[in-house]
C-alpha cells in the first residue's frame, strides 16, 4: 500500500502517533520504519523528524533497521528465565544461525528478546509475529520454523 | 431493535444453545488454547461434522482458567449430560463425535467433569473439582463459558444490565454504589476506586477522559489478557458506567501490542456495542454520549504507569512525570482523567449488575471482593484463577494449584511482579489481601503469583527481577537508571563468586535510596524483590558469598558437574556432545570432566542416558575442593 493510503486511515492527531507508526511499520515489506516512513509521519502529524525519531526509538517494538518477514520474540523475563529461557535462546540461535537482533540471510526471521509476553503459564514462551508458542523447553524448533515461509 | 427485544432475543439464543435440540461443541480458543492447537482442532471438528452430515454447532469460547489442560472442549448433547474434556487431541475429538454425539456413549478419557444441572454418581461437576471449588468467579464468570465474539451471549448473562441500572441512578449514586462495594484498584496500588472517581467528578471542566489500562506487563501476569479475550463486553460495560459516573464522553483502552487477540476482541466488541446503541450518542436513550478508542502500546513496560501512559497516548515518549497534579485533576491533554485497570472496570460492571451488598460479601474487612491471579511457575495447575480476598496462599497453591510441580519442596512465593516480593514457604498460611501481603513485605500487585521450588536460586531470581527493572527503566531519573544498574552489578558479582559480605549492606542501602529517590512507581518499588530475598533468604546469599556455593545449583560459577565412577559405563555420549571438549575418556572406560575447561552448559547431564544417570551437578567448585 502507498504510504499516503496508510496515513489516510488516521486523523492527523498526535494521539494517533503510535497507531500510525505501527501501521507504517506493518506496511513496510521489511518490517521496519525507514527514514522515509519517519519523514512522512512527521509531516503528516505536523511535527519534527527528531520528535518522531525520539518516539520510534523509545519503544522496543519499532525497528529502524530492516527485519525479516517473521519477528521471533523470545521472552526473557523472570518466569521464563526460571524455566530456562536462556537455553531456549541458545537453541534458537543455533537453529537459525543468527545472534539476537540479527536477521537470517533469506530475510525470513529476525530474532529478538522480549519482556513478558503473558505466556508465563507455559513458560518459556515466544511469539512469531502474532502467534504465541509456549512450553519451549521441549519443542522441535526446526519443525516450528518450517511452518513459516 | 430496542434493548428489551435485543435482550429477549439473546436469552432465547442462549437457551437454545444449552437446552436446544442441536448439539454444540465449545472449544477454548483464547491465547492458551491456540498455542495448544485449538484452532486446528476447530477446523478438524468442523470438517468431521460436515463429513458425517450431522448437525452440530462449533463455538469458540475464552479461557476457563485451566490453561494446563488446554485445549479444553465442552460438549452439549441434547437429552444427555454436558461434559468438559481437557487436553483434547484431534483424534480424541473425532472419538467424541463418533462415540458421544452419534452413539450417545460416554467417553471417559480426559474428562474433567460435567457442566450444567446434570449430576453423575461417579463424576464431579466441573465447579466441584478441587481446582474450581475454592474459587469465586465473579469477574471471570463468563470466561470459557460464552462466545466472546457474540454480544447475545453476554447479554443473556446479565450483560449490560449493570449499565441499565447505572442509568437509573445519578452519577453520584453510582459512585456511592462503588463506595459501598469496597472496590479497590486492581492495577496494583489498591486505591479505593470511588475516591478517585469522586475527585474527577468534582472537577469542573469542559472535557474529561476515562482510560482503561490494559498495558499488563508484569512478568508472570496475564489476567487482563484472559479477561479481555474471554469476555470483552464486561470491560466495555464497566467503562461506560465509569465514564457516566465521572462525566467523561471519551474513553481510551491502552492495550499492549503483544496481545493481538485481545486487541481483535476489543475492536469487535466496540463495534458491536456501537451498532446496538451501547456506545455512541444518547446511549440507551439515557442522554449520555460515550465513545471508546483503542491505543496500542509498543513495548515499553513503564507505559503501564499512569502518567507515562498519558504521555504515550499524547504521542510522546512514554515517560512518567511527577505527581501531583494527579491525573484525576490534570491528565490527558491537561484534562481530568481517570485511569483504571481492566479488572477494576470489569468488577464495576458486575457490581452494578447485582444488588447492593453483593460484592462486599466476599473478601475481608478491608479488602473486599475477589481478585484474579495468574498462577505460574513450579505449580502443577498453572492458569488463571479468581479467589475471594483473604484466602490463604496454602489454599491457592495446594488446592487450586494442586501442589508444587513434580512434588518438589516449596521454597518461595512471589507476588506483585517486579514491584512485589518473595515470601518464604514458611509463610504459606499468609492471607492474600492488601494488608497482609504488605505487612509481609510484598504487595498484591496486579495478580502475578509465581511459585518457586527448591531448585530456584533466590539470588538468581532477585537478579532477574532487578535486570528487568533496569532494562525497563525509562532513564529519566538517576536513582532508578543508575541505581538498578548498580544493584545488578553487585548481584552479578555475588552469583559469580566475587561478592563480599559488605555487598549485602550496600544492596540494602542502595535499595532504600532507590525507593525514596525515584520519580515513579517503577523505581520506587524495583528494589522490593531484592530486599525481600535478602530479608527471608539471607543464608542463601551468605552461601554464595562466603562458601562460593549455589545451594540450588543454578548459578553457573558456583556449581560443578562430575561423573559418577560407579555409574559411568563409558558409552561415550557425553564426550561427543560436550561443546568445549572438556570430557575425556575412551569408549567403555570411565570418563572424566576437566573442570578448568567446563562451561557448565549441562549438555552432558541432559544427554547421559537415563538408564545410567552417571552425571551429577553439585554446589561449589571442584577445583577449590580438590
Ligand atoms: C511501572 C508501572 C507499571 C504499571 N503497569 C500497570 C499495568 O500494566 N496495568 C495497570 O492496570 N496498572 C499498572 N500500573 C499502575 C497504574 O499506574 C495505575 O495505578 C493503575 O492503572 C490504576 O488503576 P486501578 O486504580 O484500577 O488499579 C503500573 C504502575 C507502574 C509504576
Ligand atoms: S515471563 Fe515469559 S511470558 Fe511471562
Amino acid at each position: 500500500m502507498e504510504r499516503s493510503e496508510v496515513l489516510k486511515q488516521f486523523k492527523p492527531d498526535h494521539e494517533n502517533m503510535l497507531n500510525i507508526l505501527h501501521a507504517l511499520q506493518n506496511n513496510n515489506s521489511q518490517n521496519y520504519l525507514s527514514e522515509e516512513d519517519l519523514k512522512i509521519a512527521a509531516s503528516y502529524l505536523n511535527t519534527t523528524y527528531s520528535h518522531i525519531y525520539g518516539v520510534a526509538t523509545y519503544y522496543t517494538m519499532f525497528s529502524l533497521k530492516p527485519r525479516g518477514k517473521y519477528i521471533i520474540r523470545v521472552c526473557n523475563s523472570p518466569v521464563c528465565n526460571m524455566e530456562n529461557s536462556t537455553k531456549v535462546i541458545e537453541e534458537i540461535k543455533k537453529n537459525l544461525s543468527i545472534e539476537v537482533g540479527e536477521t537470517t540471510d533469506d530475510m525470513r526471521f529476525t530474532l529478538e528478546l522480549s519482556e513478558c509476553l503473558g505466556k508465563c503459564e507455559e513458560a518459556p514462551g515466544m511469539m512469531i509475529n502474532e502467534d504465541v508458542v509456549g512450553n519451549l523447553d521441549n519443542v522441535d524448533f526446526k519443525s516450528i520454523f518450517d511452518n513459516y515461509n | 431493535m430496542d434493548f428489551i427485544s435485543l435482550k429477549k432475543e439473546a436469552i432465547a439464543e442462549w437457551n437454545d444453545l444449552v437446552n436446544g435440540s442441536v448439539p454444540a461443541i465449545l472449544v477454548g480458543n483464547a491465547t492458551c488454547g491456540r498455542s495448544a492447537g485449538a484452532s486446528s482442532l476447530i477446523e478438524k471438528l468442523s470438517s468431521k461434522i460436515s463429513s458425517k452430515n450431522i448437525e452440530c454447532k462449533v463455538i469458540e469460547v475464552g479461557c476457563i482458567g485451566m490453561c494446563y489442560l488446554e485445549p479444553i472442549v465442552s460438549i452439549y448433547n441434547p437429552g444427555n449430560p454436558h461434559f468438559v474434556y481437557g487436553k483434547v487431541s484431534e483424534n480424541d475429538a473425532e472419538k467424541l463425535i463418533d462415540a458421544y454425539l452419534i452413539n450417545n456413549e460416554i467417553v471417559n478419557e480426559n474428562i474433567i467433569g460435567t457442566l450444567g444441572d446434570t449430576k453423575l454418581d461417579n463424576l464431579n461437576g466441573i465447579w466441584e473439582t478441587s481446582v474450581l471449588k475454592p474459587q469465586e468467579r465473579l469477574v471471570l464468570k463468563n470466561c470459557g463459558i460464552i462466545d466472546p465474539t457474540n454480544l447475545n451471549h453476554y447479554l443473556a448473562k446479565k450483560g449490560y444490565s449493570g449499565l441499565q441500572e447505572a442509568f437509573q441512578l445519578s452519577s453520584q449514586e453510582v459512585i456511592e454504589r462503588i463506595k459501598e462495594s469496597g472496590l479497590r484498584g486492581r492495577g496494583g496500588a489498591g486505591f479505593p476506586t470511588w475516591k478517585k472517581w469522586q475527585f474527577c467528578k468534582d472537577q469542573q471542566n469542559d472535557a474529561k477522559y476515562l482510560i482503561c489500562n490494559a498495558d499488563e506487563g508484569d512478568p508472570g501476569a496475564f489476567m487482563n489478557r484472559s479477561l479481555i479475550e474471554g469476555d470483552p463486553h464486561s470491560l466495555i460495560e464497566g467503562m461506560i458506567i465509569a465514564a457516566y459516573a465521572i462525566g467523561a464522553n471519551t474513553g481510551y483502552i491502552y492495550c499492549r501490542a503483544e496481545y493481538p487477540l485481545a486487541l481483535e476482541r476489543l475492536r469487535q466488541a466496540i463495534s458491536q456495542a456501537e451498532q446496538n446503541n451501547l456506545l455512541g450518542e444518547n446511549i440507551l436513550s439515557s442522554g449520555f454520549d460515550f465513545k471508546i478508542e483503542i491505543k496500542e502500546g509498543a513495548g515499553a513496560f513503564v507505559c503501564g504507569e499512569e502518567t507515562a501512559l498519558i504521555a504515550s497516548i499524547e504521542g510522546k515518549r512514554g515517560m512518567p512525570r511527577p505527581r501531583p497534579p494527579f491525573p484525576a485533576v490534570s491528565g490527558l491533554w491537561g484534562k481530568p482523567t481517570i485511569i483504571n485497570n481492566v479488572e477494576t472496570l470489569a468488577s464495576v460492571a458486575r457490581i452494578l449488575q447485582n444488588e447492593p451488598g453483593w460484592f462486599s460479601k466476599f473478601g475481608t474487612e478491608k479488602s473486599k471482593g475477589t481478585k484474579t491471579f495468574a498462577l505460574v511457575g513450579k505449580v502443577k495447575n498453572t492458569g488463571l484463577i479468581e479467589v475471594p480476598l483473604g484466602i490463604s496462599l496454602k489454599e491457592i497453591i495446594y488446592e487450586i494449584g494442586g501442589g508444587v510441580s513434580a512434588d518438589k519442596k516449596l521454597k518461595a512465593i512471589q507476588t506483585g511482579g517486579p514491584s512485589g516480593g518473595c515470601v518464604p514457604a514458611s509463610m504459606i498460611d499468609l492471607k492474600v489481601d492488601y494488608e497482609s501481603l504488605t505487612e509481609a513485605g510484598t504487595i498484591m500487585g496486579s495478580g502475578g503469583l509465581v511459585v518457586m521450588d527448591e531448585e530456584n536460586c533466590m539470588v538468581d531470581v532477585a537478579k532477574y527481577f532487578i535486570d528487568f527493572a533496569h532494562k525497563e527503566s525509562c532513564g529519566e531519573c538517576t536513582p532508578c537508571r543508575l541505581g538498578t544498574k548498580q544493584m545488578l552489578d553487585i548481584l552479578e558479582d555475588i552469583v559469580s563468586g566475587k561478592g563480599t559480605m559488605e555487598d549485602l549492606d550496600l544492596l540494602e542501602d542502595l535499595g532504600k535510596g532507590i525507593k525514596n529517590g525515584s520519580l515513579c512507581g517503577l523505581g520506587q518499588t524495583a528494589p522490593n524483590p531484592l530486599l525481600t530475598t535478602i530479608q527471608y533468604f539471607k543464608d542463601e546469599y551468605i552461601e554464595h558469598i562466603q562458601n562460593k556455593r549455589c545451594p540450588s545449583k543454578v548459578c553457573k560459577d558456583l556449581i560443578y558437574y562430575d561423573i559418577l565412577p560407579d555409574k559411568c559405563t563409558g558409552c561415550h555420549i557425553c564426550f561427543k556432545v560436550c561443546p568445549v571438549s572438556a570430557i575425556s575418556g575412551y569408549p567403555k572406560k570411565l570418563h572424566k570432566i576437566d573442570q578448568s575447561l567446563c562451561i557448565k552448559c549441562g549438555m552432558c547431564m541432559d544427554k547421559c542416558p537415563d538408564k545410567f544417570s552417571a552425571i551429577e551437578v553439585y554446589p561449589g567448585n571442584k577445583i577449590a575442593e580438590d
